[in-house]
């Protein structure tokens, strides 16, 4: 669970956690049922306020990213949520946005990126099914 | 961990009304400051602007002129045993008895504190790299902080007070004082008060701030709050203007034509809403970091 805080761009640093954990299950490196860093492990970890990190948790379950157990333990929800996919396609979208305005300036049309897009997605799968 | 910030209990510190002059100098100028029970107080502020004369009159180094203090609601000054044994102390210059080995000044130190606790004062000395035989006069600079840091923090004090503990150290012993910092707070009931100019540090770790400025308190005001109520707005008008435009709640304004930034103090609807009142629209809304809203605010 990697977690950058930064205090120089003004955002809340309850926000950074919320904003990183998002993408951390979004993009599949905390997988769902796997248990967060308790409170005062991860405050203690990033040197920050044990509050800032009991509110940034608190967010999460309301988003339902995140829930508490019983067991006193916070864990990434099983079965994807809905923000959560909606957050994969958030992510996604900045890629393809990045690749669209780079395309554009490379001067390499539309229908020719798409065919690249094609093309690669045969020959990963083809490593894929080598391996 | 606390579960509830602020809590409902009476507040550790209670500053009313409190001046203090010395000869011509007005150090505090009717200081008013409260201190909850639980979590970090961050007391910000430049050089002489008060922090540390405040700071003496909370641990009954000095008594009030004019005003009233109370530490757990009593007067420090007539109930010095009541309150610093209660109290964990680092002061700015970490004034420790030179002639003394570490071993010396951990049994010197014990002997005023009933709650002083042997075995975590044993692992802090570990911990921190400390040998008992050193004498403190040789101790390094970091080293030095650290043995004031141990003695403030092994009676598990239920207010730590903490004078600039990060001036003039490397990170390495900044990071084991912000450590200690947090976790006096992750244990139930235990509150912090730090003083400090290196805001970043203040922004981790407070969760409630003062910023005191040529002996007055300009704001208290949590964390989030002072957050949440700070924005730097870049407004786009219809027509281009030779001064800036007057915006409610705005502290300090620049740009030209018909693009001006402000750095203003409101909640951002309101901002909002003053922007369309002056017939702007908001191109730009951003968050502020504590070390922007601190100058902002000492150079209003």
């Amino acid at each position: 669970m990697q977690i950058h805080i930064s205090t120089n761009d003004g955002v809340p640093i309850y926000l950074q956690i919320v904003n990183q954990i998002k993408y951390l299950v979004a993009s599949g490196r905390l997988l769902p049922g796997e248990e967060l860093l308790p409170i005062r492990g991860l405050a203690e970890l990033l040197l920050i306020n044990p509050n800032t990190v009991a509110r940034a948790y608190r967010e999460l379950e309301a988003a339902g990213i995140v829930e508490k157990h019983r067991t006193a333990g916070t864990y990434v929800s099983e079965q994807g949520s809905p923000l959560a996919r909606r957050e994969r396609v958030k992510i996604l979208t900045e890629r393809v946005d990045a690749l669209l305005a780079e395309a554009r300036q490379l001067d390499v049309a539309f229908e020719d990126l798409v065919k690249l897009v094609q093309t690669r997605h045969v020959a990963m799968q083809t490593t894929r099914n080598e391996e | 961990m606390p579960t509830t910030f602020p809590s409902s209990s009476p507040p550790i510190v209670e500053i009313r009304r409190v001046t203090r002059r010395f000869e011509h100098k007005t150090a505090l100028d009717d200081v008013s400051l409260s201190v909850p029970r639980g979590g970090v107080f961050g007391l910000i502020g430049g050089n002489g602007a008060g922090k540390t004369t405040l700071i003496k009159h909370i641990l009954g180094m000095l008594k009030a002129q004019s005003g009233s203090v109370q530490i757990f609601g009593l007067d420090p000054v007539q109930n010095p045993v009541g309150t610093l044994g209660r109290i964990g102390y680092l002061s700015e210059n970490r004034d420790l008895p030179d002639w003394m080995s570490v071993g010396e000044l951990m049994r010197y130190t014990q002997a005023f504190y009933p709650n002083w606790d042997p075995k975590f004062a044993e692992e802090l000395r570990e911990a921190f790299d400390l040998d008992r035989r050193s004498r403190v006069k040789t101790l390094s600079r970091g080293q030095r902080a650290r043995a004031g840091l141990l003695v403030a923090l092994a009676h598990r004090p239920e207010l730590l007070v903490l004078d600039e503990p990060s001036s003039g150290l490397d990170p390495v012993v900044r990071r084991d004082i912000l450590g200690a910092i947090i976790r006096t707070i992750a244990d139930e009931g235990r509150t912090v008060l730090f003083s400090s100019h290196l805001l970043d540090e203040v922004e981790r770790v407070a969760d409630r701030i003062a910023i005191i400025h040529e002996g007055r308190i300009l704001l208290t005001s949590s964390m989030d709050d002072i957050k949440e109520t700070h924005h730097r707005l870049t407004l786009r008008f219809e027509e281009s203007r030779e001064t800036p435009p007057a915006l409610v709640g705005a502290f300090t304004c620049e740009g030209k034509g018909t693009e001006w930034t402000y750095v203003c103090g409101g909640q951002s609807d309101q901002l909002r809403r003053a922007a369309e009142a002056i017939g702007a629209t908001v191109v730009a809304n951003t968050t502020l970091t504590l070390d922007e809203i601190f100058v902002t605010r000492i150079s209003g």
